[in-house]
């Protein structure tokens, strides 16, 4: 079937079969490796992205829903520069990611949620991660992360301490 | 509080090693740009997917492929008949060590660890029974649901206590019984005595449960083949690349070590399921030549819950003895350690030695032995979980501790503080194989009770208690042995292979470094603290470091990524290979600069002559100097390029004591951890932001597994909890904020001092919980998880008064 969406800004058409997942279509359609699969059925939140505008699991949306939609996938986040925008840099001065794989879900959602949410309290943070799971970190320095960036930020040795 | 290892004879002035940096490979996992094994797809592409047993316990009576191979894009429909002449059976290469044992065969000789298809049987529901290979993931996927196989189920045992009873199903003709070992350690006709003897005598039975380890990554592998050079590479999510290689070429293959190239790309964590060896990992090799295009494998999560390699699963039955006063005398445990349905690639090692040597903890025991049944049952086969081995012996121990203190009346904190191993016994032989190398046990032990207010509890019950609460404060003090290890030790204890590690280090002309080492981040931020190492010794900035890793023909020999071994026994082989290549350089800085070499400094990027300032080489002259190879001093060959080997004297013992306060609800059960304090011994930390980021992790990791974890099997075999809607790992809600603090003891074993750091808050986190909830309940014992449902009935019982 044909589909037309915007992925990252960029108009996309593609020919998949009506089954085919969003997240197989950025991923293996596009190139878009960034977005990951984790679990397959809706719980991990490692396949995160925004459809117009709110997050989704791009593991539990069919490509052909995506019709006529605005996609950002986490190499859509950046500036054009190239430089981290304010939750990955606060991400990364808490060491909010170990092992990377659960970190691009985490940012999408992260971003949405201080789109809805732009000072939320450690039980807003915690409440919000629900859906996106990490077995390195303990979660605690993603919170801190953003509670970092919402309150004005700490050096790293006392963003994790 | 530390006591902190002086370091500043031997270093430059500003200190890398021990450094909060941030770990130079987090911007790439944050833009998404990091490439893990299933990003990667190489040109014309085939994909390959397992049909898995349906069954725990079955024969194979007829598999029909007809419609499958049919399908539209579909290349390959092999069963193990096919494959049978092909691939030989995977092998164990840790054993019970120095007991009798029994394995499946392996033409070779050594322990056999199944077939890579099965052949007319499958023995667990993760058994791989077809491969199909097609054009797209889609269209492999449409042929697995076009196979039939028709089954004769088999009855099944997944209880090890079972298994080893007479008339219990019989899983493999080799093994009698079901019974791999029977491996024991320490005295048991002396503890047997003690036991007799002793005033105070405790039993208790625990199941430490089966747990998933679930890393958020599922494994995949990608095969590819070129017939030009007769040569294989694998693309695959492996801790232990090298240790791959040599397996897969050397002992299923079957082809020569040099044939066969490993890449291990970023890995999505393990917690200590990504070094075994797999049947995806030959398949996709062996496909790759026979269908002459690369061959992926990408795991899914339900296929993960049922093959990946789970964790724990020991049935304990122990006891403690000692004084009304608080001396513990003896403590003697027997388990049945669950292999599952064949021997992972080193879970029997792991189900044994490292449980069993490990029941003392941190205390001075006079008679201490462990037993261990380790036996296979019709369920995923067993392998390490972050902690493995250490944690089920620890979990053990603290509850037992709890419940002799329980029994004479006295306080857990003190009855821990009066058995513990003083500061001046070491190096202490534990009476069941370890050699305890260093340690303050009860200065980390008084640093938790304090920090967490631990002698003013009773008032916070009180208040708990006016608001219907029940409130319950848990300690749970550890030793885990870490950094495995010295491979003749290694080799008695069963371990079929060297344990040694070790560091390249390389200066370029232009007087960057390059750096290679063995073993494989899966999320231990490697290029960074490795780099810091050489940076220490070398007193070059850390930006102009490269670390080479993860590619079995860049890198030296290593034997991967676990037991928090990495940075105990691979960071000592480059701080070792750094110590040459400035040796080296001072050397020939001397004969340049006309002087003696014990006249030659070097600090700040330029070595000089004592006393004769105007006698200077910087760093960059010195690389390139040494590159040209002009006028070299007398037997030195040209070039900065040295390669260091670690083997360390002994293990390395880490130790720490953690504090947990929990408040249940007495209507509904649930339990909420209050406070959490965590005081670790690592020995001198080479980067904090990352072992605090690792401590974190792994006391939820431990706290998960005593709340909410347990992977649950019918008692046919078949798996329950096989996705991540069934089987509960924590969540951001789930955690609450960790009070760290750290001890500094170094180990004499190692250059660095240091210790294994990453799993260790994992080894005393669940029994900490456990304690503090017991605490609160008054319960003799029950076992995890300790879930809302499983205490409210406990309340319910009667107990609601506690």
């Amino acid at each position: 079937m044909r589909t037309d969406l915007t992925v990252n800004g960029e108009q996309v058409t593609a020919d998949v079969e009506p089954r085919v997942l969003l997240v197989d279509l950025l991923r293996e359609t596009l190139g878009l490796t960034g977005t990951k699969v984790g679990c397959d059925t809706g719980q991990c939140g490692s396949c995160v992205v925004k459809l117009n505008n709110r997050t989704v699991k791009s593991c539990a949306v069919l490509a052909v829903q995506a019709q006529g939609s605005d996609v950002v996938s986490v190499e859509g986040v950046n500036p054009p520069d190239q430089a981290l925008n304010p939750i990955q840099q606060a991400l990364r001065d808490a060491h909010g990611t170990q092992c990377g794989f659960c970190t691009p879900g985490m940012v999408i959602s992260l971003m949405e949620l201080l789109e809805v949410n732009p000072k939320p309290d450690e039980q807003e943070i915690r409440t919000w991660l629900t859906g996106n799971l990490c077995r390195c970190t303990g979660y605690n320095p993603v919170v801190r992360a953003v509670l970092d960036l919402v309150n004005g930020a700490q050096t790293p040795e006392e963003a994790t301490r | 509080m530390s006591q902190t290892a002086d370091r500043s004879t031997e270093a430059p002035a500003k200190h890398t090693f021990g450094a909060a940096l941030l770990p130079r490979e987090d911007p790439a996992f944050i833009r998404g740009e990091a490439i893990f094994t299933a990003d990667i797809t190489p040109k014309n592409t085939l994909h390959m997917e397992l049909l898995r047993s349906d069954y725990g316990h079955a024969e194979i009576v007829d598999i029909d492929v007809a419609k499958a191979k049919g399908l539209p894009g579909v290349v390959a429909v092999l069963t193990g008949k096919d494959l049978a002449e092909k691939l030989l059976p995977l092998p164990c290469i840790w054993i019970p060590g120095g007991v009798e044992s029994h394995f499946p065969p392996h033409p070779y000789g050594v322990p056999g660890a199944g077939f890579v298809i099965a052949q007319d049987r499958v023995r667990f529901v993760g058994d791989p029974v077809v491969v199909v290979v097609a054009e797209t993931p889609y269209q492999a996927h449409d042929a697995i649901e076009a196979i039939t196989v028709t089954y004769k189920e088999l009855p099944a045992v997944v209880d090890p206590q079972e298994a080893v009873k007479d008339g219990a199903p019989q899983l493999h003709e080799a093994v009698a019984n079901n019974l791999n070992a029977y491996w024991t350690c320490g005295d048991e006709e002396g503890t047997d005595k003690a036991i007799g003897e002793a005033e105070v005598v405790v039993e208790m039975e625990v199941h430490n449960q089966r747990t998933i380890n679930s890393s958020l990554e599922p494994r995949a592998a990608i095969g590819e083949y070129d017939p030009v050079k007769d040569e294989y590479v694998l693309h695959a999510t492996s801790q232990s690349p090298h240790n791959h290689r040599f397996l897969l070429a050397a002992l299923v293959l079957g082809i020569p070590f040099n044939k066969l190239r490993v890449i291990a790309p970023h890995i999505g964590g393990s917690f200590g399921t990504k070094g075994y060896l797999y049947p995806d990992m030959p398949l996709v090799l062996f496909l790759a030549k026979q269908l002459g295009k690369p061959v992926k494998w990408v795991d899914t999560r339900a296929s993960l819950m049922r093959s990946t390699v789970q964790g724990r699963d020991h049935h304990q039955i122990a006891t403690i003895a000692g004084t009304k006063d608080g001396k513990i005398t003896a403590v003697k445990a027997t388990s049945y350690a669950n292999l599952g349905a064949y021997p992972s690639t080193i879970g029997p090692g792991v189900a044994t030695a490292l449980m069993g040597r490990t029941i003392s903890g941190p205390y001075a025991i006079p008679h201490a032995f462990c037993g261990v049944y380790a036996v296979f049952t019709n369920v995923v086969p067993l392998g390490a979980q972050r902690g493995s081995g250490r944690a089920e012996a620890v979990y053990l121990m603290e509850r037992l501790v709890d419940r002799f203190a329980e029994q004479i009346g006295m306080d857990p904190a003190e009855v821990r503080l009066r058995n513990m191993i003083e500061p001046d016994q070491f190096p202490y032989e534990n009476g069941l194989g370890w050699v305890y190398d260093s340690g303050q046990y009860a200065l980390a032990l008084e640093l938790a009770l304090k920090t967490s207010d631990y002698y003013d509890f009773g008032a916070r019950r009180a208040e708990a208690a006016a608001r219907g609460k029940l409130l319950g404060i848990g300690i749970a003090s550890y030793v885990a042995i870490c950094g495995v290890g010295p491979s003749t030790k290694m080799s008695k204890e069963g371990m079929l292979g060297g344990t040694w590690e070790s560091g390249n280090v390389r200066v370029h002309p232009s007087g960057e470094v390059a750096i290679t080492i063995g073993s494989k981040s899966t999320g231990q931020s490697h290029e960074t603290v490795f780099a810091q190492i050489a940076a220490e010794v070398l007193g070059v900035d850390m930006e102009t470091i490269t670390v080479y890793h993860s590619d079995t023909e860049k890198a030296p020999y290593g034997q991967g990524t676990y037991g928090s071994r990495s940075y105990s026994v691979g960071g000592p082989a480059i701080y070792m290979a750094a110590k040459q290549v400035l040796d080296k350089m001072i050397k020939a800085a001397a004969f340049w600069l006309g002087a003696e070499e014990s006249e030659v400094d070097y600090a700040n990027g330029t070595f000089s002559v004592k006393g004769q300032p105007d006698k200077t080489k910087s760093w960059s002259d010195m690389a390139m100097a040494m590159w040209y190879g002009w006028n070299m001093p007398p037997n030195m060959a040209p070039a900065l390029d040295e390669t260091a080997f670690f083997d360390p004297a002994d293990f390395n013992y880490p130790f720490g004591s953690h504090v947990a306060v929990v408040e249940i609800d007495k209507i509904s059960g649930e339990v909420e951890v209050k406070r959490y304090i965590a005081v670790n011994d690592s020995g001198p930390i080479g980067n904090p932001v990352v072992v605090r980021g690792q401590v974190e992790g792994s006391i939820l990791h431990g706290m998960g597994q005593a709340l909410i974890e347990k992977a649950c099997f019918d008692d046919k075999g078949q798996l329950l909890t096989d996705d991540l809607r069934t089987y509960a790992i924590p969540r951001a809600t789930d955690s609450v904020n960790f009070e760290m603090d750290f001890t500094e003891t170094p180990c004499p074993h190692n250059p660095l001092g240091v210790k294994g750091a990453g799993e260790t808050a994992t080894v005393p986190a669940a029994v900490a919980i456990s304690n503090a909830i017991h605490n609160a309940l008054g319960a003799v014992n029950l076992d995890m998880p300790l879930t809302p449902e499983k205490i409210w009935t406990f309340l319910q019982e009667g107990n609601a008064d506690r």
